[in-house]
């Protein structure tokens, strides 16, 4: 992407003003999209993005630039301003001698996207869109949207790392619309992998569709959810964005060193119910969170954050693992080189249980079985986080009956992750989603096995 | 400074004659601050610039971008687009906004200050936001972030139906997220201050919202589950609004996604519900001259009186629903425009936020919510988030309340709507906050 000895140059230059550390981020970025909707492909869509991050850390302060001119002199007119706003104190030269770090994945990208045609990748949508029209009458609309992306990045810094990835994205959704005598509901599915095209060859996007128009046509005879405490199950997969906004968030230690986390203070003790270990993973191959390097050049880890119920680690960055003397475990994260990496989960999951999930199901009396959740959000602060069931159904006398509307479910982390009572032999990923904090998104994953919670507070309008 | 209206109709220009172009260029400038402790934690100056071309031949559109001006990147841009284009469908209503006659208001959203203002006395701005905060309560505990932020954005439309538009805006804000502590007990709150012109930022607004928001909360309980009428705080109505806006906009009124898409005319909130999108009221965060192809901004009165009286349109939708654009076309340079409000404002009522409690015997000031993105759903109008707030036990504030629900459907709500308030708060968002009064809502909880 860069020579090395322009990338060394640079650093030298963000070092003048005597900086404790520089780095220099090169991204370059090529996407692809597609829309369908209403019947039509809307547009194809191609996008470039590439430029250059330098971040200069001087004593506590972070000073940040970002160029899209990878020139001799663009770099350095970076390097300057992000020294400047780091305001380093007395100068001095420092010469970088990078060393070139090799980390690799496990498995190798057949397809790149930019090999497939065009018409292929318009050809997925139109016959998502059919499959999806003709699982029911009721189905009244349907967009359907294909994206992917080839992501090169390399990364220098001050200690004399050179490191690169190549990260490819592919990723498919479908939502739809059925109409019937209660007015419209709606359905969706997506898959996305950190593969080329290849996944298609796994994934049947007409079997994606059909899943999406059923889960709007179920929900046309859903009752509104009922309000108030309730016992939950949640299906394999589902789960995760529990554990992402319940306890996840709360261990990324830049807001447990502000004391912006419940789980400040905490490591060691028992936070969660025994069955419970977690952990935060960016090797699992061809997952949505899934990387060789993290945005810092550190080599993707696997982390176990919660064994057994028992709090043992937390998530750290370069800059966060720098100042408490230890180092990163590769969740140092960021959106693209026009912004600064912290600390970011990755795949996120619980492991497996013993429990067979048709017993958990028996053994509820009375509840709610959440089969796919929305998305969620957490105060990391008081611990109280909320995320949306967008496809649920009534537990009567241990059997799964009615659907219900769509709602939010609100818990607090420690008290949920303690009413945790079974789970289930049936561990899944569940669906690609984006993790947003302070302004940034990045693409995590998510995984449980069918788990149980004694009591959460269900916000529908029922009585 | 780059001539972006320069460098957009050079592209233009390389049109063959049997394509339309429409080509954004856009330049951003950036000042990020945040302190730490009386220090500086971040400093991020940013420049960053793009460029967008949608090509239309054959009733089949194409797009393409890339984050640069560079001559070469243009060219490929176009030529990505242009290649890109025989992959869209056949739609005889494509095509690109035409001049419409209507004058592009001079809002003056620009002020040099911004570019002016010396680093020091931003950086200043934000320590002083953080030690304020620090100081005004002994249960404040510390700060998540202390933040100034400030962009001038500028950006350039030409095409070959003969548009030919420039704007230039510039904004500031602090932000404070302050952590309170109190028996054990953590609640968090924030606080901010928005201008175009960093000297009429209000720090000492920003800090005691924040202070007062973390502390109102300190020793919250959940309530039981039950129906009450409840008031959402300014900043929660301009959420809901935003939620609104997406039912009114005219691409989804046209494809089946929108709960009004027959109810025009139709009587579909209470009579004190007047909402109007006007990005020309320059008091909006989100005010422009323009919308995102080019044609001028103009007020446009959605719900008059509780009747539904017209949905938003770009060219587009316009055309297909035989309705001139509402200068209502919304994008970045990486995405070809789409339908959109603007700057939602729901026209004040008589009484302050005070006044208005002081009439509920029991209900909720719902101060914040959660998942809203999560928990309500456009098309079918269900609604449901997470909430925190203060109970309303006749006509006075009461006891904080955490870990509740409020739920209604869209529909519902907007008839159940009793007041709206005279405290109209102007937020770094796209809609204006006001307190609102909306009755019959269900809060769960234990």
């Amino acid at each position: 992407m860069l020579e090395d000895a322009l990338v060394a140059s640079t650093l030298d230059t963000a070092l003048l003003g005597g900086a404790d550390f520089a780095e220099v981020f090169v991204e370059d970025k090529r996407n692809s999209s597609a829309f369908l909707d209403d019947g039509k492909i809307e547009e194809l869509t191609s996008g470039r993005d590439r430029g250059a991050g330098i971040r200069v850390v001087a004593g506590d302060t972070t000073g940040f630039a970002h160029t899209a001119d990878l020139s001799e002199n663009g770099l350095r007119k970076a390097a300057e301003a992000a020294s400047a706003a780091a305001r380093g104190g007395g100068g001095g030269v420092r010469k970088v001698t990078l060393e070139r770090q090799h980390a690799s994945r496990d498995i190798e990208i057949e397809t790149f996207p930019e090999t497939v045609a065009k018409a292929t990748k318009v050809e997925l949508l139109q016959r998502a869109d059919e499959a999806a029209r003709a699982t029911g009458d009721s189905i009244s609309q349907v967009s359907a949207r294909y994206g992917d992306s080839r992501r090169k990045i390399l990364v220098a810094n001050s200690d004399g790392l050179l490191a690169g990835d190549d990260q490819v994205r592919t990723l498919f959704s479908i939502n739809c619309v059925a109409i019937g005598d209660t007015g419209m509901q709606t359905g969706r599915e997506s898959h996305g992998r950190t593969i080329g095209f290849e996944t298609f060859d796994h994934h049947d996007v007409s079997e994606m569709a059909r899943t999406a128009a059923n889960r709007a046509i179920t929900k046309l005879a859903a009752r509104p959810a009922p309000s108030g405490a309730q016992t939950i199950v949640v299906g394999p997969g589902g789960g995760g964005v529990l554990f992402h906004e319940a306890c996840g968030h709360g261990l990324e230690a830049d807001l447990v060193a502000k004391s912006a986390s419940v789980f400040a203070g905490r490591m060691g003790e028992q936070v969660a119910s025994p069955l419970v270990t977690l952990i935060d993973d960016g090797t699992m191959s061809a997952e949505w969170g899934n990387f060789a390097i993290d945005d810092e050049g550190r080599p993707a880890q696997r982390n176990v954050l919660i064994q057994d119920g028992i709090l043992t680690d937390y998530m750290y960055d370069q800059l966060r693992a720098r100042k408490e003397g230890r180092p990163s475990s590769g969740n140092g994260r960021r959106q693209s080189y026009q912004h600064l990496p912290m600390v970011r989960m990755t795949n996120t999951y619980i492991t497996g249980g013993e429990d067979n999930p048709a017993d958990i199901i028996a053994s509820t009396p009375n509840g709610i079985y959440v089969a796919q959740l929305g998305g969620g959000q957490v105060n990391t602060a008081t611990g109280d986080f909320v995320f949306g069931m967008t496809e649920a159904y009534l537990i009567e006398d241990g059997k799964i009956t009615e659907p219900i509307r769509e709602g939010n479910l609100i818990g607090n982390g420690p008290e949920v992750l303690n009413r945790i009572d079974a789970l289930g032999n049936d561990f899944a990923m569940g669906h690609p989603g984006t993790c947003g904090k302070d302004g940034q998104g990045v693409p995590v994953g998510d995984g449980t096995p069918t788990l149980r919670v004694t009591s959460m507070t269900v916000g529908g309008t029922a009585a | 400074m780059t001539d972006l209206l320069a460098i957009a109709k050079k592209v233009v220009g390389w049109a063959n004659d049997d394509e339309a172009i429409e080509v954004v260029a856009v330049h951003d400038r950036d000042t990020e601050i945040r302190v730490y402790g009386g220090e500086i934690e971040q400093f991020t100056a940013s420049e960053s610039q793009g460029v967008g071309v949608r090509v239309i031949r054959n009733n089949r559109q194409g797009f393409a971008y890339a984050g640069s001006l560079d001559e070469d990147v243009l060219a490929e841009t176009l030529a990505e687009a242009r290649d890109n284009t025989p992959f869209g469908s056949e739609d005889e209503f494509l095509g690109l906004a035409a001049p419409d006659g209507v004058a592009v208001p001079e809002l003056g959203l620009y002020d040099e200050r911004v570019a002016t203002m010396d680093t020091d006395a931003k950086i200043a701005l934000a320590i002083d936001l953080e030690a304020q905060t620090l100081a005004g309560d002994p249960r404040i505990s510390g700060i998540e972030s202390a933040d100034y932020v400030d962009s001038i954005s500028e950006s350039a439309i030409a095409s070959t139906a003969g548009i030919e538009s420039v704007s230039r805006e510039s904004g500031s804000y602090v932000a404070i997220t302050a952590l309170a502590e109190e028996d054990g007990d953590t609640q968090i709150g924030f606080g901010f201050s928005v201008g175009r012109d960093p000297n009429a930022l209000d720090i000492g607004k920003a800090s005691s919202d924040a202070a007062d928001r973390a502390t109102r909360l300190l020793g919250a309980v959940q309530p039981e589950t039950e129906r009450l009428t409840i008031v959402f705080d300014p900043f929660v109505t301009a959420q809901f609004l935003g939620i609104l806006g997406g039912t009114m906009d005219g691409d989804a009124v046209l494809k089946g996604y929108s709960l009004f898409a027959d109810r025009l005319n139709d009587q579909v909130a209470s009579p004190l519900f007047t909402l109007v999108d006007d990005p020309t009221n320059t008091d909006a965060f989100t005010a422009g001259e323009t919308d995102g192809e080019g044609l001028a901004s103009r007020r446009n009165v959605l719900v008059e009186n509780g009747r539904l009286n017209a949905f938003v349109h770009n060219a587009y939708t316009g055309r297909r629903m035989d309705t001139p654009s509402t200068g209502s076309a919304v994008r970045s340079y990486s995405s070809v425009p789409r339908v959109g409000t603007r700057a939602l404002f729901l026209e004040p009522g008589t009484q302050s936020q005070a006044e208005l409690i002081s009439g509920i015997d029991n209900g909720v000031l719902i101060q914040g919510v959660a998942g809203i993105h999560s928990g309500v759903n456009p098309v079918s109008g269900d609604f449901s988030t997470g909430a925190e707030g203060l109970r309303i036990r006749n006509g006075a504030l009461g006891e904080p309340l955490r870990e509740i629900t409020i739920a209604s459907t869209l529909q519902k709500m907007l008839g159940d709507i009793q007041a709206v308030g005279s405290d109209v708060d102007w937020l770094p968002m796209s809609a204006a906050g006001v307190s609102l009064v909306i009755a019959d809502v269900t809060m769960s909880g234990s």
